[in-house]
């Protein structure tokens, strides 16, 4: 089996996915899951990153700009969400997940 | 001083505002409601006189003024005033006998509560006689013609309290409607046939020469004439209101209206309509003379009934006891002679009479008038008697109406006209009998009038209230005294050595006086008869005045059967309400049994429907179209409330289901990707 820097960038990316997935699965702290979710999107951005270096006709910088504004935008929602997690720990005490559930059908 | 035809509507028009004043009066306002109405008919006099200045300045000319009533579609209604000698002639003579009558009534009604109201209706009725007069339409004529119909409905029953007065009101009303639905035929065929009402239109009016030569040209069922058909719906219309057999029940019963009522309406101008309406259209009427052929003239018929009428109203009157009564009957009498001239071809003696009537009969009523109140409401000249020496100038204005009325010769009016008209009768080719019913009419008249003038006024006071009369104030001597004049004067216009009112009436300016020997045997057979029957009448009821109210009457002693006939007025009423009015109980009760038993059925049955349908209906709604949404809607509320649980609010659960979908796709795509 031939393994290329491009592929040991994707399974490095698919790694970092497949912890990000499992820490926003397995904890209960609403910020842990977060820091999962980032984790999972950095995964995303090391995609482009790699796809961008190891592609045959590659332009220059495009990669790079592509996961800079990626980034801006991963720092505006988790900055939403760490707001909300704030507004949700002043209602209840707590920002435990499983105690969050009332938004249901 | 004369006046232009398209003013002619101001002699309606007066009294007209008059009685609008008089309608906005409230009962206290006595004297302006009399002296609106007074003042009116004073002033409508004055432009009478001025209308008939006009219509003498030409009397050939038809003077008309035509107007549109209103546009219907693609047609027109138009209306119109006529002038002529005759409607001016009538004109004045209306305006002249109600101005008298108005007076008199100020002193008559003075103690009535409802005196404001009286003079209202007296200015409606002479607006609406008026406005016949001058109508050159036969639709705005009809229009008036109903009009006088409700005007006299409502003077007849002004004393509406006592239960006789409104009987006789709805009495009038109903029996002038049998003839008026004759009228209102004869009217739309006529309009049918020409296209127009107007009498003179230039040339296309129904009177003149081109709508009659249509109007004889047609014949219909039984080879009459359409000229002579309708002529003889409209004369159902004037046998309504003139009084005349058959209809002449309704005129003795109108009596019980106020006394000024009966001398203005039911004897003066009213009851005259009819004779009016016919000499109006007599060009219509004889426009079938031409005709050989045709099995009956219309005129003819008119002839029979005015001769019908003059003897049986001339009879009846012989046995009436009440004042009134009497002189009703003797109303229709004379309203017979002049529809008997009508009859025969002559319109102009038909007028000349109604002129000289009207004023003649106007003073005997307004006489009675007087007599009534001054003896406090007794009619009966049974209970009356004496009254010669108490009522000085009633007696001696009585006395000149009665001569008129009787024909006694030479001075006073009445002889004048009734003698154009038996001379008219014994000219006409077709028949002497109309001239022998007007003879023996002449005996008895003079014969009732003898009675009812020797009962009343001589002998003895035979009640209280016949001892204390005393005579009445001004108000009511002075239309007296100028009738009385009138009643005499009037008459020197149409004598035969001078028939200056004929010959005007005719459209011609020359008057053609004739002899009074031309004729004379008729004349002289006539005064014969008035003196027969005024020396018959002293004889029996003058020299032996009767001693008490009770006392028999001679004639009753002679011939008890046949008096008590002519008393009941020869059961003509009795006869109707048999016939007529059974078949009316009849229908009336057959339609009564029709309506509690078919049609009330009917109505049931159809409510029943009407009840199933909703109750289908509203079952239908609760059960089906309620049931069908109900269960829509609980449908899709079970559905989404199963799909509502899937939202469990846990946000690991989302991720999770997020993470199996993401895996299963990313192993769908290896898995696809190895396979290729």
């Amino acid at each position: 089996m031939n393994l290329g820097p491009l592929h040991l960038c994707l399974c490095f990316s698919s790694v970092l996915f497949c912890i990000g997935l499992v820490g926003a699965l397995s904890r209960s702290s609403s910020i842990l899951v977060l820091l999962g979710v980032e984790l999972m999107l950095n995964a995303a951005n090391i995609n482009f990153i790699a796809f961008w270096r190891y592609s045959p006709a590659n332009s220059p910088a495009l990669g790079v700009v592509f996961v800079l504004f990626s980034i801006a935008v991963a720092a505006a929602e988790a900055a939403v969400g760490l707001a909300l997690v704030i507004a949700v720990y002043r209602h209840r005490r707590s920002i435990r997940l499983q105690d969050v559930n009332e938004l249901k059908g | 001083m004369s006046l232009p035809v398209h003013l002619l509507w101001l002699v309606p028009a007066l009294p007209l505002t008059a009685a609008g004043v008089a309608a906005l009066t409230p009962r206290s306002g006595r004297r302006l409601a009399a002296g609106a109405a007074i003042t009116a008919m004073a002033l409508a006099f004055l432009v009478s006189c001025g209308a008939l200045a006009s219509a003498l300045a030409d009397p050939a000319r038809h003077l008309v003024h035509n107007f549109t009533w209103f546009d219907l579609g693609s047609g027109a209604v138009p209306l119109g005033w006529l002038l002529d000698p005759l409607t001016a002639f009538m004109c004045v003579m209306v305006t002249f006998v109600a101005l008298l009558i108005f007076i008199f009534s100020t002193g008559y009604m003075s103690e009535d509560a409802n005196f404001a109201r009286f003079f209202c209706f007296l200015s409606l009725f002479a607006a609406a006689m008026l406005g016949l007069l001058v109508a050159n339409s036969l639709l705005l004529l009809f229009i008036c013609w109903e009009l006088v119909g409700l005007a006299s409905y409502l003077l007849i029953g002004f004393w509406f309290h006592k239960p006789e007065a409104a009987a006789a009101a709805k009495k009038a009303f109903i029996t002038t409607r049998i003839g008026d639905l004759g009228f209102l035929l004869g009217l739309l065929w006529l309009n049918d046939a020409t296209g127009t009402l107007l009498f003179f239109d230039g040339g296309h009016g129904v009177l003149e020469s081109g709508a009659l030569t249509a109007l004889t040209a047609q014949t219909t069922v039984g080879g009459l004439a359409v000229s002579s058909a309708i002529g003889l719906l409209l004369f159902c219309g004037a046998v309504g209101k003139s009084g005349q057999f058959p209809l002449h029940v309704w005129l003795p019963d109108a009596m019980e209206g106020p006394t000024p009522v009966s001398a203005l309406i039911h004897a003066a101008t009213m009851v005259a309509a009819g004779v009016f309406l016919i000499a109006r259209i007599y060009p219509l009427m004889e426009a079938d003379q031409a005709l050989p052929y045709v099995p009956l003239h219309a005129l003819t018929v008119v002839a029979t009934i005015g001769a019908i009428t003059a003897l049986m109203g001339a009879v009846i009157a012989v046995a009436q006891n009440d004042i009134k009564r009497i002189l009703a009957f003797s109303t229709v009498s004379q309203l017979g002679y002049m529809m008997l001239a009508l009859g025969v071809g002559s319109w102009v003696a038909a007028i000349f009479h109604l002129l000289t009537h009207a004023f003649f009969k106007a003073l005997l009523f307004l006489g009675a008038g007087s007599v009534i109140h001054a003896a406090h409401h007794e009619q009966d000249v049974r209970r009356l008697g004496g009254l010669a020496s108490h009522l000085r100038i009633t007696f001696a204005t009585f006395a000149i109406g009665m001569m008129a009325l009787a024909g006694v010769p030479f001075l006073f009016s009445g002889f004048w006209s009734k003698e154009a008209i038996l001379h008219a009768a014994h000219a006409w080719p077709v028949s002497h009998l109309p001239m022998i019913a007007g003879l023996i009419a002449v005996v008895l008249t003079a014969f009732y009038m003898t009675r009812l003038v020797a009962e009343a006024f001589f002998g003895t006071a035979r009640s209280n209230a016949a001892e204390h009369a005393h005579e009445n104030p001004p108000a009511m001597t002075i239309p007296l005294i100028l009738l009385a004049t009138v009643a005499i004067l009037v008459g020197f216009l149409g004598t035969p050595a001078f028939p200056w009112l004929q010959a005007r009436l005719r459209g011609e300016v020359a008057v053609h006086g004739h002899s009074l020997t031309e004729g004379a045997g008729l004349m002289a057979l006539s005064i014969v008869l008035v003196a027969v029957g005024i020396g018959a009448g002293w004889a029996i009821y003058g020299r032996r005045p009767r001693k008490s109210a009770s006392a028999q009457d001679p004639l009753a002693a002679k011939a008890p059967r046949l008096f008590a006939a002519l008393t009941n007025r020869l059961g003509c009423d009795e006869l109707y309400a048999a016939t007529l009015g059974r078949l009316g109980e009849a229908l009336a009760s057959f339609s009564d049994v029709m309506d509690r038993v078919f049609w009330s059925g009917v109505v049931r049955l159809t409510a029943r429907v009407g009840e199933f349908v909703g109750w289908v209906n509203r079952d239908t709604d609760e059960n089906v179209i309620n049931g069908g949404f109900d269960q829509t809607s609980g449908g899709l509320r079970k559905t989404a409330h199963a799909y509502s649980h899937a939202q469990t609010g846990d946000a690991h659960g989302y991720l999770r289901g997020l993470a199996i979908g993401f895996v299963i796709v990313a192993l769908a795509l290896m898995l696809g990707g190895m396979r290729q």
